[in-house]
Order: structure tokens, then C-alpha cells, then sequence
């Protein structure tokens, strides 16, 4: 691994792994079961330069901004490397936000370059949020048909300049990346990451679960989100390991590219996770009582044997059947984006698959705290990072308060966002609001969120206020989307569901018709967005001399009802 | 060379053989989501059955944001 205190930038450290490990192999591509590519570091930078070059003869320097939106493929890395090699600052969008939504964040970003592949931008490049008025001036598409009209971009595979480019440096204290933490709606997030956040953030990663040199990662997690960024990207690149990249995610290949590439790291979200634990469950119980018995029996050895912490050889030994089918080298699952349910974490423990839990935010550079494994404790997100300072604000008398984080981790703020960083990052620490004790053991466990928001099992963050838009005109005096949690907390971290709280017109009564009318623009919103139920309010909604809705004055009054009784499923 | 009709109603009997739903139960304009109570991983699944009947490849982002049946049956009689 390349020490990392001795750079300035990430584009300066992975222009240095790339000569390091020149003959090293540092991606695989596959579609279904077909590989379409192997590149050793050196191949990769064979691809890249040209790519920076033509981008410095466009005119892109240092500080410009040039957006990402594909699938997990290796010419998003490529690409990555080409504009930090420039002196750019990269904004990963997110392929799965819808056309306007994205041309939305393009305006937001200030992207001058936007790398995008042919299926996406055919949809952008027709989707009426195209009229927003952005700075987009170069849009480089890959993969495109021979034939097709390209509506004024180039192809990504012929953007290639001559000659080599030159390296532009960058300080630490320099913006690395904006990265979109949720929000699409009146008020996108775009939070400024430095140079500096993404060198700490990986040596503290790296420190507990290390890449090296035939070490690979199988990259499934979105490589716009933070936590693929770090460990699909830049942690094994300064490392020299590999990442397998697959172009579809479906189950049956998902499961093939354990075995085929010899995976040893992957991160998935906690969806994943429990569904990988429905499978291994049903090949459990399908087996006769009398294999059961002795399967069982051999479960409860790995788990003694294992208690103060993994030992990876012993367990595949003992339980082969289980690890074959994930290729016999997996050390680690990386588990994140959202809360995972203690019993999941079990269930692979036990079975001798240590799954790394973690607790992080986007604010925060990924991982906050992860679980070091010594011993591996599923009730709670592990301890600190090192360099984390990590502190639990105005506790309650069970020492339940709100979860502060300090360090060289921490983003520079929100783009354009002056007071919503300064709410966020008081005196140095993020809020984070979210609300955690620490055990005696110095262990973070999570107790809900204090804020507005959900967070899927996808890991998905949703802002209610971000899909208020598809109920506007609905026929009832006022309405307003809240995260149920946030009316009632609960003091957990599942089963959080959205609501809308609606007052109607005088002598109106909520109807199958209004119910049906909901229901219908509901379905306009993708699954995960979607509203789960309507609590019907009988009074004006309190309001801002400006007449907008006080959303925690009206969050107070609706907590006073019964959530049992006032939500109604839709 | 199938009509998009018949293409429509040869997902939806085949989702409601894959999840065990009444022949019949489902509409073209129907959420699968919400209707069949799936999950994104089992659409991927259910994608995958689709494929090898028709013997087609449907990449992954051909479905991206596609919840109902007719719209679904439209990207695969493109593929035809």
C-alpha cells in the first residue's frame, strides 16, 4: 500500500499505484458470463491518459467539474482517473435517479463534462429537464450503436487527445468530489468532499480490512456512492488490487462471480444481504433431519471456536459447503448504505462469514465506525474509526442523544448551502442526526434518527419534502409528507415508513376516490420513494410568515395523535 | 413475430406462474411491485425467466424505473 501521508490529492496517489503496480491486474469486466475485460494497472493507464488529454484540449482545468452517471463498469474508473489526473473535481451522480432529476443535479453541480453511457443518455438527452440551464458543454457517451444520433455528444471510445497529457495538482484542502448524499426536491445535497477526506478516510479503512496485491473486490454497490467509491476504487487502486465489475446484477451471475473471479471483499446493502440469508436458509432446510442434525452440530462448533474472533481458514474447513459457492477466499462482507438487523449479521457469523457492519454517512466520508471483529458483536456498528472522534450530545437519561463526529473525514459543507452547513457542522462536529449511545465496551449502537428522512434497505436516503411534488394539486386543503418515525419515534432503525398528512376542505371526507387519487401518484414515484399510508389532520397547518409549512411545529401536533389509530395504510 | 399484446399477456401469466398467483389475477397497467409484493432483487429473478422465454438479453437498465407489465412487455417487443 502506498503511504498515503505523503499526498496531496487522490489523483496524485493513484498516478503513482498505477506505476507501482503496473503489471498487476486492477480490473475485470464481466456480462453475464462473458469477460469483456482484464486490465492490468498499466493497460489502465494506457486508457486513461488519452481520455485526460482530450479533456485538457477541450479546455478542462483545474477545479472544472465533470459529472459520471453509469452502471458499475470499468470505464467509470477510467474516467474517475482521467478528470483527477486533470485537476477536476468528479460529481458521481446516481444512474437510477430519474432524467430530470439528474439534469437537475448537472445544473446544481456546475458540471462543465458530463461521461455518461448510451442507454442513460438516450433518456437524457430527450427528457424535458434537459431545457434546465446547466454548464454541460462536453458529453462523452460510451458504448454507443454505430448508427445512432447522438444529439451532440461525442463518443467517449474516440475522445482521445494525442500526446501526454500533464498532471495537475491538487491540495488536500481542495474539492475532491461532490457527492449527492439524497435530495432531489427543492433542496439537493451536494456535499463537498476534499482530497484530504478521501486520503484519511482510506487509511483508516484500510487499516482493518486491508487490499493488496490478489486481493479482489467484486463492486455491486454503485460506484457513485460513497462507500464503493473507497472501497471499489480508490482503497484497492492505491493498494494494487483488483475489482471485478459486473454489467448485470442479476442474482444467478452475482452468485457465479464468487466462485469464477475468487472474490475476497464485496459490499452490498442490507436488502442483499437478508436475501444471500433466504437462500442460504432454504438450501438449510431442504436438507434431511439427519444432516440437519449433524450441519447444526457443526454450526455450534464454528461458533465457539470463533467467539473472540473469525478464523477464516477453520470455518471453510469445517463449514465447505457454505463457502464453496463464495469462491473459498471471501474474508469479508461489507455491509452499509443503510442499518442491518443484528440477526442477519449472525446468521453469516455463524456460519463463518464475518460481515463488516458499520455505521457512516456521506458527510462523514463514508464509515464512522466499523466493527473490528474482536470480537464481532452483531448488536451494534462497531467502535470508531481511528481518527474518529465520536461524541453523543445531549443524552437522555438512558444516554440516548445525538450522535456528533469529528475529523479529517468530515466533508467542507454542502454546495451553496452556506446555512445548511453551518446547522449541520457546528464548531467542527457534524450532527448527524442520528441517536446512539455507546455500550460499555465502546461499541455505537443506533436508536432511530432525529431527523426527517428514511433510509431504505437499499440504502436509499429519502427527504419526505423531496416527494411532495407528484401530491401537488390534489384535491385537500394542504398536505405534507413526513418520515413516520420522525412524528413517533420508535427507537429503532427498521420498519421506517413514509406518510402523508393531509388536511381536507371543510365538510370533505377522505373517500376510496381520494384514496385511489393518492394511490395513482403514488405509483408515479419509484417503489422505494413511495408513500405507505395518509394520517388525516383536522387543523390548519402551521406556517411561516412566507406561508410555508412549519414542519416541526407541525411534526409536534401530529405526534399528540395515535399512530396506531391515525395512520392509515393506503 | 408476436403482436405486443400477446407479448403482454405472456409475462403476466408467466409472473403469475413464478409467484404463485392466480392465471387471470393480473392486469397489464398493474405495479408489480406493489401487486406481486416484490422486492427489486425478485424482478431481477423474474427478468431472468423472461429471458430465457423469449430468448432474449435484457440488459439491466432497460428496467430501470419500470414497474408495470405493459411497459415491461413494450421494452422486451423491442428486443424481439
Amino acid at each position: 500500500m502506498l503511504d498515503l501521508s505523503k499526498y496531496q490529492s487522490i489523483g496524485a496517489a493513484l498516478k503513482d499505484a498505477l506505476e507501482e503496480f503496473s503489471k498487476e491486474v486492477c480490473l475485470i469486466e464481466a456480462d453475464r458470463e462473458r469477460e469483456k475485460e482484464r486490465l492490468t494497472y498499466l493497460e489502465f493507464k494506457e486508457r486513461a491518459q488519452p481520455l485526460a488529454k482530450a479533456l485538457q484540449d477541450a479546455g478542462f482545468v483545474a477545479g472544472d467539474r465533470a459529472s459520471i452517471i453509469m452502471t458499475n463498469q470499468s470505464k467509470w474508473l477510467i474516467s474517475a482517473y482521467a478528470v483527477f489526473f486533470a485537476g477536476g473535481v468528479l460529481v458521481p451522480l446516481d444512474y437510477k435517479l430519474t432524467p430530470d432529476e439528474q439534469w437537475q443535479l448537472l445544473k446544481h453541480s456546475g458540471a462543465k463534462v458530463l461521461i455518461t453511457e448510451y442507454p442513460i443518455w438516450r433518456q437524457l438527452n430527450v427528457a424535458e429537464g434537459r431545457s434546465a440551464t446547466t454548464i454541460v458543454r462536453t458529453v462523452l457517451v460510451t458504448e454507443a450503436p454505430k448508427n445512432a444520433d447522438l444529439g451532440g455528444a461525442q463518443r467517449w471510445e474516440e475522445f482521445r487527445g494525442r500526446g501526454e497529457p500533464s498532471f495537475v495538482p491538487r491540495a488536500r484542502r481542495d474539492v475532491a468530489c461532490i457527492v449527492y448524499s439524497s435530495g432531489t426536491g427543492g433542496r439537493p445535497k451536494g456535499c463537498m468532499m476534499t482530497h484530504e477526506n478521501y486520503l484519511e478516510q482510506c487509511v483508516a479503512l484500510t487499516s482493518i480490512y486491508p487490499f493488496a496485491p490478489g486481493v479482489r473486490y467484486l463492486s455491486i454497490l454503485p460506484t457513485n456512492h460513497a462507500i464503493d467509491f473507497m472501497v471499489g476504487f480508490f482503497g484497492p487502486f492505491i493498494c494494487g488490487a483488483a475489482v471485478v465489475h459486473l454489467r448485470t446484477l442479476r442474482p444467478e451471475y452475482v452468485r457465479e462471480a464468487f466462485s469464477k473471479y475468487r472474490i475476497t471483499y464485496v459490499s452490498l446493502v442490507p436488502l442483499v444481504l437478508k436475501n444471500l440469508q433466504k437462500g442460504l436458509q432454504v438450501r438449510f432446510d431442504e436438507l434431511s433431519s439427519g444432516k440437519r442434525t449433524v450441519f447444526n452440530a457443526i454450526i455450534a462448533v464454528n461458533k465457539a471456536l470463533t467467539k473472540n474472533r473469525p478464523r477464516l481458514g477453520l470455518s471453510r474447513r469445517l463449514l465447505k459447503q457454505v463457502h464453496e459457492p463464495f469462491g473459498g477466499e471471501l474474508r469479508t462482507i461489507i455491509v452499509g448504505g443503510a442499518f442491518t438487523e443484528p440477526q442477519t449479521l449472525q446468521f453469516f457469523y455463524d456460519l463463518g462469514i464475518p460481515v463488516a457492519n458499520g455505521y457512516g454517512l456521506t458527510e462523514a466520508g463514508t464509515a464512522i465506525t466499523v466493527n473490528d471483529l474482536k470480537p464481532f458483536r452483531a448488536d451494534t456498528v462497531g467502535k470508531p474509526l481511528p481518527g474518529m472522534e465520536v461524541r453523543i450530545v445531549n443524552p437522555a437519561a438512558d444516554g440516548i442523544g445525538e450522535v456528533t463526529v469529528r475529523s479529517k473525514t468530515i466533508m467542507s459543507g454542502y454546495l451553496n448551502e452556506p446555512e445548511l452547513t453551518a446547522e449541520t457542522i457546528v464548531d467542527g462536529w457534524l450532527m448527524t442526526g442520528d441517536l446512539g449511545r455507546f455500550d460499555a465496551a465502546g461499541h455505537l449502537q443506533l436508536f432511530g434518527r432525529k431527523k426527517n428522512m428514511i433510509v431504505t434497505e437499499e440504502g436509499k436516503n429519502i427527504y419526505p419534502e423531496d416527494i411532495e411534488s407528484v401530491f401537488e394539486s390534489l384535491p385537500v386543503k394542504e398536505f405534507c409528507v413526513f418520515a413516520a418515525n420522525y412524528i413517533w419515534p420508535q427507537r429503532s432503525m427498521v420498519g421506517e415508513q413514509l406518510l402523508l398528512a393531509l388536511h381536507l376542505e371543510p365538510g370533505q371526507t377522505y373517500l376510496e376516490e381520494l384514496r385511489r387519487d393518492i394511490s395513482a401518484r403514488n405509483s408515479k414515484l419509484l417503489n422505494y420513494k413511495r408513500i405507505h399510508g395518509v394520517v388525516l389532520f383536522d387543523q390548519d397547518f402551521p406556517r411561516t410568515a412566507s406561508l410555508k409549512i412549519k414542519r416541526n411545529a407541525l411534526a409536534e401536533q401530529l405526534a399528540k395523535l395515535d399512530r396506531a389509530t391515525a395512520f392509515l395504510p393506503l | 413475430m408476436r403482436t405486443l399484446e400477446q407479448t403482454t399477456q405472456e409475462v403476466l401469466d408467466l409472473a403469475s406462474k413464478h409467484f404463485n398467483v392466480p392465471e387471470g389475477s393480473l392486469a397489464p397497467e398493474d405495479d408489480f411491485f406493489k401487486k406481486l409484493g416484490i422486492d427489486s432483487l425478485q424482478t431481477l429473478e423474474m427478468l431472468s425467466r423472461l429471458e430465457n422465454h423469449f430468448g432474449i438479453e435484457l440488459p439491466d437498465y432497460e428496467v430501470q424505473g419500470v414497474s408495470d407489465f405493459r411497459t415491461l412487455a413494450s421494452r422486451i417487443q423491442s428486443r424481439l
